[in-house]
């Protein structure tokens, strides 16, 4: 088995076009309303807010435009930073689908797995999650809602690969790992994100992941991330990818 | 008025300057309940900690105390098991210390911790791969032990004394106290490697991760070896602050001599184990992760100035200060070389907590800053408050330091 792959399963995976991303930010939109993220209380702030999936603008001195980089939790595969420091396993790594799966049930809220996440890709419930008015109709019965104070994050909305699973069941098919559509997949109007089976080699995901100019944040930490992102542009690779430097990070969305 | 309480053969102040000067701690502990209150009523949005600086104030301070607490584990290890006698003279002082500086720690987790009302889920459901399980069961163990070895000190009041049952169980307890000295001794050597394991395990964070030893990264070794060297070295300037406060001699120069001694030679032994270490950090473990090493200091106010201090102005300074003989004869550099020593675990344990969050991972990430919030700030000072009273009754009602009478009677006679 190789370094990453899941017993018999699937190992989920996305690549993320970043020279089609145009930032508009309807992938963390529909993140937020199909994972039942609250909307943000009047306080909150874009260090203390939950944003499973935010997009981060890139800019470079020179370059007339702008770049745009969809920044979710990274599915670690080899070495998962936050699921060996939980102290009380909160933290579970599907090895079905290799997805970080989060049990805010079990969560202490102690943070450890935040300090331990280089993505800064986990969410603390600051306050009281609220949906104000009539909003609460809108909410996903599929998805439970947090507490205050567990942490959160992207789940590849493993929901739907729940879904996509039963439904298999139901059809009697249970030869292959199914195929689902996390929301932000779905919603991305310039078909930028290309979500899949990385161990699927007739999959347009693995294809893509194996391509030259795919590149995945901060490799050399050896986490495994199962998200990919894929950019012509040398300056947001080298920013994208390289590590820690003096930068001036804006994001929005 | 409470004369009968009061430790024989010892004089201490009249019941009501005690009183006046218990109010402005009792005032602070009562601003920081009330801060705690809110934490835990309204959540951690109360304090100014966020996402990227998950970890704050409390945990910087909770890594200090539980490093400056280790007095009471390694005078006991230095008591019972090197059977260094000496150090008799505070022992009950360095566990009364411990008792506070590690059931404080525990109380500020407590609100520090988004669900408290789970904390016994890590019993439950521990996942015994994280550093963090570790630390939840030796502080949990350690700090029972404690209470067991503050407990004969009360027992042995005087009130409490007459009761024949009260001194046949203190009698018992003591028997078996250098058990306890030596579980504890065990339970706070890996609890204290355990923090220091937290932070170097965390292979996301560059700044952090060390290398591995056997099962543990370097900062577990370092955490204890620093712990056990400063430990003494607060017990000393405690000592030094009580016997200043009630204007009383209180141990024999000796014992000072003696801590200041173990806490020098152990803290030369530190620093030149923390200066492998960062070397080799600089040279091996930092390039391994593709990250230059100058990057770490490329974020002003943390310049290359920090290592240096934390390494030469509050190190190795302060242990060549205690090893020399000279230095202490001399209370004026004593005690300071003491302060000194503890001021560095403290810098060693910001550097850790604080420093290594505000550092960017991704290159497109801005270098941030946090301010604590006045609840944060106050939760901690009641904290403190706590350990003034709570040291302050002890002093008071209970015997803390056995030579204390005997240096009180010379001048009586």
């Amino acid at each position: 088995m190789k370094a990453g792959k899941t017993e018999g399963g699937a190992r989920y995976g996305m690549v993320i076009d970043l020279d089609r991303c145009n930032g508009c930010g309807a992938c963390a939109v529909a993140c937020a309303v199909e994972n039942n993220v609250p909307p943000a209380p009047e306080r909150a702030t874009d260090r203390n807010g939950l944003t499973w999936l935010r997009v981060q603008r890139l800019e470079a001195p020179g370059e007339a435009r702008a770049a745009f980089l969809p920044l979710m939790c990274q599915q670690c595969g080899e070495k998962t930073p936050c699921a060996s420091v939980c102290p009380q396993n909160a933290v579970e790594v599907d090895p079905a689908s290799g997805i970080v799966a989060q049990v805010p049930v079990r969560c202490l809220g102690c943070r450890y797995c935040m300090a331990a996440c280089p993505y800064h890709a986990r969410y603390f419930n600051w306050w009281d999650p609220d949906w104000p008015g009539r909003m609460a109709e809108t909410l996903n019965p599929e998805v439970s809602t947090r507490t205050r104070g567990v942490v959160e994050k992207c789940t590849f909305c493993s929901h739907r690969l729940q879904a996509a699973q039963d439904a298999q069941a139901a059809g009697g098919d249970g030869t292959k790992p199914p195929a689902y559509t996390p929301a932000c997949v779905e919603a991305c109007p310039a078909g930028a994100i290309t979500f899949g089976d990385l161990d699927d080699p007739e999959g347009e995901a693995a294809r893509l992941a194996g391509a030259p100019g795919s590149f995945r944040l901060l490799e050399r930490l050896g986490t495994g991330a199962k998200v990919y992102f894929r950019t012509e542009r040398e300056w947001v690779r080298r920013l994208a990818g390289g590590g820690a430097a003096a930068s001036d990070g804006r994001s929005h969305g | 008025m409470d004369e009968r309480l009061l430790p024989r053969g010892l004089s201490r102040a009249p019941f009501g300057r005690f009183l006046l000067w218990l109010v402005p701690w009792a005032a602070l502990l009562g601003v920081g309940l009330y801060a705690a209150y809110l934490c835990l009523a309204l959540g951690l949005n109360q304090t100014n900690m966020d996402n990227r600086f998950a970890f704050g104030l409390w945990i910087y301070l909770d890594l200090t105390v539980i490093a400056l607490g280790a007095g009471a584990f390694f005078t006991g290890f230095l008591l019972y098991v090197m059977k260094k006698r000496e150090l008799a003279a505070v022992i009950n002082s360095a566990v009364v210390i411990g008792f506070i500086c590690y059931s404080g720690a525990v109380a500020i987790l407590a609100i520090d911790v988004g669900q408290p009302l789970r904390a016994w889920f890590t019993f439950w459901h521990p996942n015994v791969h994280s550093m963090l399980t570790e630390v939840t069961f030796c502080l949990t163990c350690y700090l029972t032990v404690l209470a067991i070895e503050y407990l004969p000190l009360v027992l042995r009041n005087r009130q409490l004394k007459k009761r024949p049952s009260m001194l046949v169980f203190e009698f018992e307890l003591h028997k078996v106290m250098a058990v306890f000295a030596l579980v504890g001794t065990f339970l706070s050597f890996f609890h204290q490697g355990s923090l220091g394991g937290l932070y170097g395990v965390l292979q996301g964070r560059p700044f952090a991760y060390r290398v591995s030893l056997a099962a543990w990264p370097s900062t577990f070794f370092l955490f204890i070896l620093s712990a056990a060297a400063v430990g003494p070295s607060f017990v000393l300037a405690t000592t030094w602050i009580v016997s200043r406060v009630s204007g009383r001699v209180l141990v024999k120069p000796s014992v000072f001599d003696l801590l200041a001694r173990v806490s020098g030679s152990l803290l030369l032994v530190y620093v030149l184990a923390k200066s492998v270490d960062t070397l080799v950090w600089i040279n091996h473990t930092s390039f391994r992760l593709g990250v230059h090493p100058a990057s770490f200091y490329a974020f002003a106010p943390f310049g290359t100035w920090a290592l240096f201090a934390e390494i030469v102005l509050l190190g190795l300074v302060p242990a060549l200060l205690l090893v020399s003989a000279r230095t202490r004869r001399d209370p004026r550099l004593l005690v300071p070389a003491a302060f000194l020593a503890c001021a560095g675990v403290a810098m060693n344990r910001f550097v850790m907590t604080v420093q290594t969050l505000a550092l960017p991972t991704l290159a497109f990430d801005p270098f941030l800053s946090y301010t604590p919030s006045w609840q944060e700030v106050a939760s901690f000072l009641a904290v403190v408050a706590y350990g003034v009273i709570l040291y302050s009754l002890s002093f008071r009602y209970l015997n803390l330091f056995p030579q204390e009478r005997e240096l009180a009677a010379p001048k009586e006679a």
